[in-house]
């Protein structure tokens, strides 16, 4: 099993402990309160991705064959979510960031905000996590 | 008078009309407060709707046989209630059109052949996307210069400024009746009267306006005026664009096609007469025909009735917003706006608030509400926004406090 299945199940196994919406959101905003995800340089319009309502910042980076994102949002429950998919996607291969889905999103309940009506803009971010790992794929198999 | 409005008007009878207020969201009871989005439908015209596909749908205008004849019929009925509504001098003025965005789209793109470069349009700076785009287009293809009238740290216009931006090379006014973002009632007569003295010609959106108000376009002598019917318990798709008849008769055609014309060959096709002209293409039937019961319908109710009753619940919701050590109210004060309030909580997102709110079954609007000049001279990303209607009760709003109560908890 990939990294990135695993790490997602640890999430999905933790998110089964909640009973109600209430626990689930205020577990997100604890995790979206928690440090800044993102280094201030890179909370730039050229690091925006832009939703219609809170706004996301995406900055990556290649160490050892992987790919390190950070990443931040303006609204809390927004940035919580970017802390669950930072811990899912981020340290991994460009090759195992571009084959896995996004499914545990809708195992722990948070489906409505990967919606694409939903104007948060956390699709366009799940597209440029991938971009980026396809631009590190592309180079490496360059290199 | 507070309580006479309430007893005046049967909020538990009305809420029977609309089979929509039952239902639940994230199992809770909807409170729905986004009313200056969309209106909800009452079944009365809802059957209208099913009766005329069930019953007499056709295409209008063109066929001898019964069911044509009906469905044209009922479609032209339609057009004289909503002049009787709007007081137009004619039915021929009324244009139906699918909303009051192609609406303007329709008289901005007439206006490109009476437009040159030292001509100036001037449009409010209360707009909402939809009355500011369609001029920018206009002002790049005609050279025109487009010119925005300030608002007022308060949310109004600056009507001192207006007197001096207006000139005699300004052609066009546009202003909306009320504030989608912020509700504001804007002084329309005095504008539309003091753009007439150096010979402009006034468009008002009336999109916000006509959930509340009953406009009557002869006494405001307004040249232009703009609704979309599923602001006022109607469908969506189907709205209406009023021009003054010599104006509409002036403005060459929007679009080509069906319907709009008198005689067609390769060579030359001359135009229908008015209201046709402006309705090419088989028309949004079933629209039109609802659009004129949804306004019997809110007849029926009484526009002063439902005023007095939304602004008791706009002054209550406000006090009780008030109640939030941390609430900013944008915006006007209560007697100068529609049952509209665009708020935020300090240190908290729009965004944040309305994702909570929903999961607790309050449908708020959230965003820059398509009107981001506006956000921009807040320096806001957008705010909360509740917008009431007639069919809306205290209790609900009772539970919207409770639910920002609960939100603000979890976030702050």
């Amino acid at each position: 099993m990939s990294n990135i299945v695993n790490i997602q199940n640890e999430v999905v196994e933790e998110f089964s402990m909640f009973e109600d919406w209430m626990q689930r959101y205020e577990y997100m905003i604890e995790l979206g309160k928690s440090l800044p995800l993102i280094e201030e340089q890179y909370k730039t319009d050229d690091y925006i991705i832009k939703g219609c309502q809170s706004k996301v910042w995406v900055h990556a980076d290649m160490k050892d064959n992987k790919v390190i994102f950070t990443a931040d949002s303006d609204a809390i429950i927004t940035k919580g979510i970017i802390a669950i998919l930072i811990r899912v996607f981020s340290n991994q291969e460009p090759q195992e960031i571009l084959k896995a889905n996004t499914d545990f999103i809708d195992e722990i309940g948070l489906k409505e905000h990967l919606s694409p009506t939903r104007a948060n803009g956390l699709v366009s971010m799940i597209k440029q996590l991938k971009m980026y790992a396809l631009a590190y794929e592309n180079k490496q198999t360059q290199n | 008078m507070k309580t006479e409005a309430a007893e005046r008007i049967n909020v538990e009878k009305i809420r029977e009309d609309f089979p929509i207020l039952k239902r639940k969201v994230n199992g809770k009871p909807l409170v729905y407060f986004d009313n200056a989005a969309t209106s909800q439908t009452p079944q009365q015209v809802i059957d209208c709707i099913v009766d005329y596909y069930q019953n007499y749908n056709a295409n209008i205008h063109r066929g001898v046989h019964a069911l044509s004849q009906e469905a044209t019929e009922a479609y032209e009925k339609a057009r004289i209630t909503v002049q009787k509504h709007f007081n137009a001098k004619e039915s021929k003025e009324i244009i139906f059109t699918s909303g009051t965005t192609h609406s303007i789209n329709l008289v901005a793109s007439g206006f490109e052949e009476f437009l040159s470069d030292s001509d100036e349009v001037l449009v409010s700076g209360l707009e909402h996307h939809s009355n500011i785009v369609p001029w920018q287009m206009l002002c790049e293809k005609t050279g025109a210069k487009l010119k925005v009238l300030p608002m007022t740290e308060q949310g109004d216009l600056n009507m001192s400024q207006f007197e001096v931006m207006l000139n005699e090379n300004t052609k066009l006014v546009m202003v909306n009746h009320v504030s989608n973002a912020l509700g504001t009632i804007n002084p329309i007569e005095e504008i539309i009267q003091k753009a007439h003295e150096v010979g402009a010609k006034v468009l008002v959106d009336g999109a916000q306006a006509t959930p509340h108000i009953k406009p009557d376009v002869q006494a405001l002598d307004v040249d232009f005026y703009t609704c979309s019917a599923h602001k006022i318990c109607g469908p969506t798709g189907i709205g209406m664009l009023y021009g003054k008849r010599d104006l509409l008769e002036a403005l060459p055609p929007y679009q080509g096609g069906g319907e709009m014309i008198d005689q067609v060959s390769f060579e030359k096709t001359t135009y229908a007469g008015l209201p046709n002209k402006f309705e090419a293409g088989t028309p949004n039937i079933c629209g039109g025909i609802a659009f004129g019961r949804a306004l019997d319908y809110m007849n029926n109710i009484g526009f002063e009735k439902i005023q007095a009753y939304e602004q008791e619940l706009l002054e209550y919701a406000t006090d009780r917003l008030n109640e939030f050590e941390n609430v900013i109210i944008y915006g006007t004060t209560t007697d100068k706006k529609t049952a509209v309030i665009s708020f935020n909580f300090e240190g908290l997102h729009p965004y944040d608030v309305g994702t909570l709110a929903d999961k607790m079954g309050i449908a708020l609007r959230t965003g820059h509400h398509c009107a981001q000049p506006i956000m921009d001279f807040f320096k806001i990303p957008g705010t909360i926004r509740a917008s009431f209607c007639f069919y809306n009760t205290k209790a609900e709003i009772d539970l919207m406090i409770e639910a920002l109560q609960k939100a603000n908890t979890m976030l702050l």
